[in-house]
C-alpha cells in the first residue's frame, strides 16, 4: 500500500507545531499502524532527518501507551482497540490519514504526538484506591461476592487509562475515566466504606487539573 | 572463584522463613523515617516493594521509563497467578506448588527460596482481593481457578484474559496512596543509566530524565533493581518495545554476579512471525491450552498443501491429525510445561509438518471444546484473547484453529541473588524477573506474577531491614560525593560517545540483526559450534555499532533513537554473555536445550554430576572474559529425578 500521512510535528512543550506530509509505499496490509509508523521512522533517520517521536511499548492494547488521534479518532477507525492493535488492513491503497496526538488542555504536547498524563496518575492519587496496607488481611474467600457484580466491577476495572477518552471528548472530560475506577470499586464490599469519599475526591481533582465537564 | 553466600536459614523446609522472619533485624518506626530507599520499575515486584517500604514507613523514591507506572509491561500477563490455597479441593498444598515449581524448573532453582515463594502464596490472593483486584468468581461468589501447565491441580486466579493488568493496577494503587501520602516521590520517564557505588555499597543511581535529557543523581541507603527481563535481546520477543537489561547489565559491569545468563523462557504459544517489519511478538495466554487442543497434519503432503493455500484445516479429517502433545505426553497432555510444548512444536515444524504460509506454526484448535461447552463459555473464558487474535491475524479462531509458533517470552536468569535477594553488592537488591532465583530453567505458567508480588509484597520488605537495621547512624548522602560525580560523568559520557559515532546504520538495524544470531544460535536448540560462532558474531557486531551506528536527534530532548542505542548498546554485551553461559552448560535442562544432550526420545537431558549448580558470572573488565562462579545447588528436601509428564 502507498499512503500519504499528515503528522503533526511539534520540537517541545513550548514550541508551536505544524502538519508535515510524508509519503510511505509499500506498506503491507498485514502490518500494525504502529509497524507502519516505524518504517517511516527508520527512512526518515536514514535521511538524517528526526523520526516521529510517539509513545508505546506494550503493542498489545493493554498498557496505554499509544495514542494517536487517526483521522479525528482517538485510536483510528476501530472501536474499543488501541492504535498499536489497529492494522493496516483497515486502510486503502492510496489513502490520506491524518495523525495527531491527544488534543486537551491537561494533556500538554511534550514532542510530536507525544502528550503528558501524568493528570491521569494525579486523579488515582488522589483516591483511586482502596485504603488497605500490605498483610494483615482475612482470607481471600471470607466476603462472598455476587459473580454479577464481580464482572461488572472487572468491566471497569478494565479500563487502560489512555486517555482516549478525554481525546474524544470536546470539553477534554475526564468523567469516564473516574467512573471507570469509582465503579469498579463500588460494585466491591471491599471498595463501600470509602466510596462516597473516593467519588468526591477524584472529581474535586479532576476540575483542579482543568479537565472539562 | 568467590565463595558465594547463599544465607539460606538453618532448619527443615518448612520452618526456614517463619525462623528467618523471628530472627531478622528489624528497623524502629522512628528510624525508618530517616532512611531512603531507591526502587528502580513499577512493575509488579516495583510497585509492591515501593508501596509495602512506604506503608513500614520508609522514605522511598521510585523510577520507571514509562509515562505512567501503570504502564510497566506486568500488565500485559494474561493467564493468572498462582497460589496454594486449595480451593479446589484437589489434593494442592504448599508443599506441593513448590515441588512443581522445583521440577518445573528442572532441579536448576533453590530450594529454600521455592519453598518461601509457595508458602507467601496464599497472602498474595488475600491482599489483592481486599485491593479490589475483581478476580473471577463462582456463582456461590467464592474464587475461580483454572489449570496451567505443568500441574495437575486448578491453582491458578485469574481477572478474564487481564490478570496481569489487574494485578498491577492493584500495586499500583497501593503506590498512588503512598505518594499522596507523602512516603514515595515517582519519577516517570527517567531511565536509570548507572549504579553509585560508595565504598563497596549501592548508595544511589544515575539516570536520564527522558524529557528534557538532563542526566541526573540519586541518592539513598539502598537499591532496589526491580527493572524486569531482557528477553529483548532477541529483538522479537513478547516483551514491551521499550523492556531493557540496562539496569541489571551496568549493576553486573559494577561488580553484582549474574546468574544463569542462558536461560530463557521461549512460550509455546504465541502468534507466528508474519513479516521483516514485525517490531514485536504478541502471546496467547498459555490458558488457552486448557480448551484448546495443539495439532498438525499426520500427513506431510497435507501440510504441504496448507502451507500453499490449497488446503484448510477443517478440510483435515480427525485421523489425519496428529495431536503430538497428547500422543506423546498422555499424563499432561497439552498441558506439559512451556519448554516441553515449545520444542515438541519446533520438532514437527522442523520435520516438515507446519503450517501457515511460512511453515513455522502449529494449530491450537477450539473445535471440541466449543462443542462441549458451547461458544458462550468459550467466549466467557478467552473472549479477549480472540478478538486480540483476529485483529492481528484477520482469522475468526471460533471457526478455523489459532496458529501459534513459540516466542521468547521470559528470563529465568538474572541478576544472583541471596535468600535475602541481595546480589553480590551489599545495599544492592534485585526482585521480580531481574532476578535470577525461583524458576531455575523453566517458569510455570502463572508463576511470574506469584514470583512478583511475594518478592514485593512479603519478602523483600522484611529481608530489606536486615540490612537497612545496621545503616541507622549512616546520614542521608549527598550528591556531591566523588563517587556520584564521577558515575554521571561516565554515564553521559557514554552518550555522548554514542551520538558522535554518526555512522550510516540505524539503532533498530543492529538489533535486528543481534536478534538473528541470538535466535539461530542461543534460541530453542543450542549447540557447541553455534554457540561458539554466536561468540564471535555478537562481538564483531558490536564493534561495527560503535562505529557505524546513526542517531539523530540531541541529547537534550525526547529522543527515542538515543533511547534505543543505548538498551542495544547493552544488549550487545549481555547476548555474548548468555552464548557464553550456554556454552559452558554441557547438559541440557528446562528451556536450555543443547542438542548434543538429549535422550534416545529427545527429552532434555541434564548432567547433575557436574552441572547441579547456578552459574554466578562476575565482570572483569570490558577487554577480559568474564569469570564464572558456581553455587552448588542442594536438594535436602526433594528427591532429583529425569522429569516425567508422561
Amino acid at each position: 500500500m502507498d499512503l500519504t500521512l499528515k503528522i503533526w510535528r511539534q520540537k517541545n512543550a513550548t514550541s508551536k507545531g505544524k502538519f508535515v506530509t510524508y509519503k510511505v509505499n509499500g506498506i503491507s496490509p498485514n502490518s500494525s499502524f504502529l509497524e507502519m509508523m516505524d518504517i517511516l521512522n527508520e527512512s526518515l533517520v536514514v535521511k538524517g532527518e528526526d523520526p516521529v517521536a510517539f509513545d508505546h511499548d506494550c503493542r498489545e492494547g493493554i498498557c496505554g501507551a499509544c495514542s494517536m488521534y487517526i483521522n479525528g479518532r482517538p485510536h483510528g477507525p476501530d472501536k474499543a482497540i488501541t492504535t498499536c492493535q489497529l492494522h493496516m488492513r483497515r486502510f486503502k491503497d492510496g489513502d490520506t490519514i491524518v495523525i495527531e496526538p491527544w488534543r486537551a488542555r491537561p494533556f500538554p504536547v511534550l514532542k510530536d504526538l507525544i502528550v503528558d498524563r501524568t493528570a491521569f496518575d494525579k486523579i488515582i492519587q488522589a483516591g483511586g484506591y482502596i485504603s488497605v496496607n500490605t498483610g494483615g488481611i482475612p482470607d481471600a474467600n471470607a466476603i462472598p461476592i455476587p459473580r454479577a457484580n464481580a464482572e461488572l466491577s472487572m468491566d471497569a476495572a478494565a479500563c487502560i487509562g489512555c486517555g482516549a477518552c478525554v481525546a474524544a471528548c470536546k470539553n477534554a472530560s475526564a468523567m469516564l475515566f473516574v467512573s471507570a475506577k469509582v465503579s469498579q470499586f463500588e460494585r466491591l464490599p471491599e471498595g463501600k466504606p470509602e466510596a462516597a469519599e473516593r467519588g468526591q475526591a477524584t472529581v474535586a481533582e479532576i476540575d483542579r487539573l482543568g479537565f472539562g465537564n | 572463584m568467590t565463595e558465594l553466600n547463599s544465607k539460606i536459614p538453618k532448619g527443615q523446609l518448612a520452618e526456614k522463613w517463619t525462623n528467618y522472619k523471628a530472627h531478622t533485624n528489624l528497623v524502629n518506626p522512628a528510624n525508618k523515617r530517616r532512611l531512603d530507599v531507591i526502587v528502580v520499575g513499577t512493575g509488579l515486584a516495583g510497585a509492591s516493594a515501593a508501596a509495602s517500604l512506604a506503608e513500614l514507613g520508609f522514605k522511598v523514591k521510585n523510577f520507571c521509563y514509562q509515562d505512567s507506572p501503570r504502564r510497566a509491561h506486568s500488565i500485559a500477563a494474561q493467564g493468572g497467578i498462582n497460589a496454594a490455597k486449595n480451593y479446589q479441593n484437589d489434593g494442592d498444598s504448599v508443599y506441593r506448588l513448590f515441588y512443581d515449581t522445583i521440577k518445573g524448573g528442572d532441579y536448576r532453582a533453590r530450594e529454600a527460596n521455592v519453598y518461601r515463594l509457595a508458602e507467601v502464596s496464599n497472602a498474595i490472593i488475600d491482599q489483592c482481593v481486599a485491593q479490589g483486584v475483581p478476580f473471577a468468581r463462582e456463582y456461590g461468589g467464592l474464587l475461580d481457578n483454572r489449570s496451567f501447565g505443568g500441574a495437575q491441580v486448578s491453582r491458578t486466579f485469574y481477572a478474564r484474559g487481564q490478570t496481569g493488568q489487574q494485578l498491577l493496577l492493584g500495586a499500583y494503587s497501593a503506590l498512588s496512596r503512598q505518594v499522596k501520602k507523602g512516603n514515595v516521590e515517582l519519577y516517570t520517564r527517567h531511565e536509570m543509566l548507572d549504579v553509585v557505588l560508595v565504598e563497596g555499597r549501592a548508595r544511589g543511581i544515575i539516570v536520564r530524565d527522558m524529557v528534557t535529557g538532563a542526566i541526573e543523581r540519586y541518592a539513598a541507603h539502598a537499591v532496589v533493581l526491580a527493572t524486569g527481563g531482557y528477553g529483548n535481546v532477541f529483538f522479537l520477543s513478547t516483551n514491551a518495545m521499550g523492556s531493557n537489561a540496562t539496569a541489571i547489565w551496568k549493576a553486573f559491569k559494577r561488580g553484582a554476579f549474574f546468574g544463569n545468563p542462558s536461560f530463557t523462557q521461549i512460550h509455546p504459544t504465541c502468534i507466528p512471525v508474519h513479516g521483516d517489519f514485525q517490531s514485536k511478538l504478541t502471546l496467547m495466554s498459555e490458558s488457552l491450552r486448557n480448551d484448546g487442543r495443539i495439532w498438525v497434519p499426520k500427513n506431510k503432503e497435507d501440510a504441504e498443501k496448507i502451507r500453499q493455500g490449497k488446503l484448510q484445516p477443517t478440510q483435515i479429517k480427525e485421523e489425519d491429525r496428529d495431536y503430538y502433545l497428547e500422543r506423546r505426553y498422555p499424563a499432561f497432555g497439552n498441558l506439559v510445561p512451556r519448554d516441553v510444548a515449545s520444542r515438541a512444536a519446533k520438532e514437527r515444524c522442523d520435520a516438515g509438518y507446519g503450517v501457515g504460509d511460512t511453515g513455522l506454526a502449529v494449530y491450537l484448535d477450539f473445535s471440541d471444546a466449543i462443542n462441549r461447552l458451547g461458544k458462550n463459555v468459550i467466549e466467557a473464558r478467552y473472549g479477549n484473547l480472540f478478538q486480540m487474535y483476529e485483529k492481528i491475524v484477520d482469522e475468526n479462531p471460533y471457526e478455523t484453529p489459532m496458529m501459534i509458533y513459540p516466542a521468547v517470552h521470559y528470563t529465568m536468569g538474572g541478576l544472583w541473588v541471596d535468600y535475602e535477594l541481595m546480589t553480590t553488592i551489599p545495599g544492592l537488591y534485585a526482585i521480580g524477573e531481574a532476578n535470577f532465583s525461583d524458576h531455575g530453567a523453566n517458569r510455570l505458567g502463572a508463576s511470574a506474577l506469584m514470583q512478583g508480588l511475594a518478592d514485593g509484597y512479603f519478602v523483600l520488605p522484611y529481608t530489606i531491614q536486615n540490612y537497612l537495621s545496621d545503616q541507622i547512624r549512616v546520614p542521608k548522602f549527598s550528591t556531591d560525593l566523588p563517587e556520584f560525580k564521577q558515575t554521571e560523568e561516565e554515564a553521559a559520557d557514554r552518550l555522548r560517545k554514542l551520538m558522535e559515532v554518526k555512522g550510516k546504520q540505524t539503532v533498530d538495524s543492529f538489533h535486528k540483526r543481534l536478534g538473528h544470531i541470538m535466535w539461530e544460535y542461543v534460541g530453542m536448540g543450542r549447540n557447541e559450534a553455534g554457540l561458539k560462532k554466536a561468540i564471535v558474531e555478537i562481538a564483531k557486531l558490536r564493534e561495527e555499532f560503535w562505529k557505524d551506528v546513526k542517531i539523530t536527534g540531541g541529547m537534550n530532548e525526547i529522543n527515542p533513537e538515543l533511547e534505543k542505542a543505548g538498551r542495544v548498546a547493552d544488549f550487545l554485551e549481555l547476548g555474548e554473555l548468555m552464548a557464553r553461559d550456554a556454552l559452558i552448560r554441557n547438559e541440557s535442562c528446562g528451556g536450555h536445550f543443547r542438542e548434543e544432550y538429549q535422550t534416545p526420545e529427545g527429552e532434555a537431558l541434564r548432567d547433575d554430576q557436574n552441572l547441579m549448580y547456578v552459574a554466578a558470572w562476575e565482570f572483569t573488565g570490558d577487554n577480559t572474559e568474564p569469570r564464572l562462579n558456581k553455587e552448588a545447588l542442594d536438594y535436602e528436601f526433594v528427591e532429583v529425578k529425569q522429569r516425567n509428564y508422561k
